[in-house]
């Protein structure tokens, strides 16, 4: 963590942060004494087994949930205090498109309610849907759209306004491996263009390891952090660099990591 | 051609097999009043001749169709053609009657339950205290509540369409209340979610996300409330001392032994709601599309 410890350009600064859920069958600790902290412009990719807090963490940052214990700052301030000045935008497992707006109609959404005027409307949606491929996909409705095409117009409505963190939540996970390698390419590309900071909770290994500057390892029972990887990876990444050496090593200590933690459970 | 195998066809041999059945129920009850009134006259009773009279009482325990088309057509088209369409005999002046009460208390019924709906799900008191008593509202036999309604309006000098529409009120509110809740709420935890990471106020998340979204859930809902609203005029209309609309024309016919005339009541209100609920079903293809809903 030593490339992001400067005290001015934290995005994220988590201390002994936990989470505990209480529930009929006694407390659930969805997060225990997390320390972590993301500079900007960073891709910080959160992977761990069902159950691990990697979500529930993410929604600590976006103030869907509170946290029980510890203090956690967002740009510098409360999550609650970030999510009302619109620091984040956060993209579901689902896109969540409205069916009853067009392609359009559903980027523009965040910014009618955050009351941008109609002319800054427009040029803002068709900023974000050239950026990630949709032009001329306006007037379309979200059924007329493939599933990838309809994960990317969400991401475009999370790109709208202008928010430097960008929360995504599993994004491809319901994507078939061709659309996803693809969607992955045109993420760093994205990235790499806005130069956002962005978290990114997923499952699969070789997204973690292809997509980040660093890679959170979490386990479940309770959700912990079990190990931080920065990677060696150039910011230039082609979708072959994942038949080099440094792609193995990465996605290999991100494999024992994550070993490491099932060891808990036997 | 196929067009008529497929759609025509089906539907024409139902149709035809309910007349036929209706005929033969005809035959089976009115019978022992044709074997009665033989007896009386010594008269002998044919195959033939049983039909003939069966088909052709008076006043038949059940009406055929034809006696009951005619009937419409003698108080409806014949009436119009005499320049007598308003006339206290006209089937369309008491379909007119029994039409002005239904719409306005549809009107009524669905506002009411459109807002009660949107109070129960923004307000968790509301939520708690008001859904028992909508439930038990509806428990209670309409006809107990009508008398009621009419008599305590009648009281404070209030009489003629606003009781009846009241009593279609009661009625109709139910349905949109259940389906609009229900559509209210339809949005996923996700969706909230979203709209909470953009800061949106109760306000935007109603108007953007919740009230868009109940559609669907609210034309269902008015589909069942008109049809609800049309009974309770017709209810709403047999303690008025039968003066005007469908539900007199059927106490009078009641009354007097008419059943021909309260068949020509019956199939008189199945038609406006036919009619009635059809038009909503155009509003619902109308307003679906443009919104996008329908693919």
């Amino acid at each position: 963590m030593s490339d992001s410890d400067g005290q001015g350009n934290a995005v994220i600064r988590a201390e002994n942060l936990s989470l505990t859920f209480e529930t009929n069958d006694g407390p659930v600790h969805a997060l225990q004494d997390i320390d972590l902290t993301i500079g900007k412009g960073e891709f910080v990719s959160f992977i761990g087994p069902s159950g691990c807090g990697k979500t529930t963490f993410l929604r600590v940052m976006a103030d869907l949930e509170k946290p029980t214990a510890g203090t956690i700052c967002v740009n510098g301030v409360t999550p609650e205090e970030a999510r009302k000045s619109r620091a984040y935008g956060y993209v579901f497992q689902a896109a969540g498109l409205y069916p009853w707006r067009t392609i359009d109609g559903n980027v523009r959404l965040p910014l009618e309610i955050m009351g941008y005027d109609k002319a800054d409307q427009a040029a803002r949606v068709k900023r974000v849907l050239e950026l990630v491929d949709l032009a001329g996909f306006e007037k379309k409705y979200p059924w007329q759209l493939s599933g990838g095409m309809q994960q990317r117009a969400s991401i475009a409505r999370a790109l709208a306004f202008d928010a430097d963190l960008l929360l995504m939540d599993e994004p491809f996970g319901a994507l078939d491996e061709i659309v996803r390698d693809h969607l992955n390419e045109q993420l760093l590309k994205l990235w790499a263009k806005t130069n956002k900071t962005i978290c990114f909770v997923t499952h699969s290994i070789p997204e973690a390891a292809y997509l980040s500057t660093k890679i959170v390892v979490m386990s479940p029972r309770p959700g912990r952090i079990t190990d931080v990887i920065d990677s060696p990876l150039p910011a230039e990444r082609p979708l072959d660099i994942r038949d080099s050496k440094e792609f193995l090593e990465v996605a290999h200590r991100v494999r024992e990591g994550l070993r490491a933690g099932h060891a808990y459970d036997d | 051609m196929n067009w008529f195998r497929d759609k025509v066809l089906p539907v024409l041999t139902v149709v035809l097999a309910i007349i036929a059945l209706w005929y033969a129920g005809a035959i089976a009850l009115n019978a022992p009043w044709a074997y009665d009134k033989a007896t009386r006259t010594g008269e002998n009773l044919t195959i033939t001749t049983l039909i003939a009279d069966t088909w052709t009482q008076d006043k038949p325990k059940l009406p055929t169709p034809d006696q009951v088309v005619r009937e419409i057509w003698k108080t409806t088209g014949a009436m119009v053609l005499r320049g007598r369409t308003w006339s206290k005999r006209s089937l369309i002046y008491h379909a007119w009657v029994t039409l002005s009460a239904t719409v306005l208390g549809f009107a009524l019924g669905g506002v009411f339950g459109i807002l009660l709906a949107v109070g129960i799900v923004h307000n968790r008191a509301m939520d708690m205290s008001v859904m028992p008593w909508v439930i038990a509202s509806q428990t209670i036999p309409i006809l107990a509540i009508a008398p009621m309604v009419i008599v305590v309006l009648n009281a404070i000098g209030i009489s003629g369409l606003l009781p009846k529409a009241i009593i279609s009120m009661y009625l109709s509110f139910f349905p949109v209340v259940v389906g609009m809740v229900k559509g209210l709420r339809s949005p996923d935890r996700m969706q909230i979610d979203q709209m909470r990471t953009w800061f949106a106020s109760r306000w935007q998340m109603f108007w953007k996300l919740r009230l868009p979204a109940s559609m669907p859930y609210l034309f269902t809902s008015l589909k069942v409330a008109m049809a609800a609203s049309l009974v309770g005029t017709i209810v709403g209309e047999l303690p008025t001392g039968a003066v005007a609309g469908l539900g007199a024309r059927l106490l009078a016919g009641s009354y007097y032994g008419q059943t021909i005339q309260i068949w020509g009541a019956l199939i008189m209100a199945a038609v406006l709601a036919a009619i009635l609920v059809g038009l909503i079903g155009v509003l619902q293809r109308v307003t679906l599309k443009r919104m996008g809903m329908l693919r």
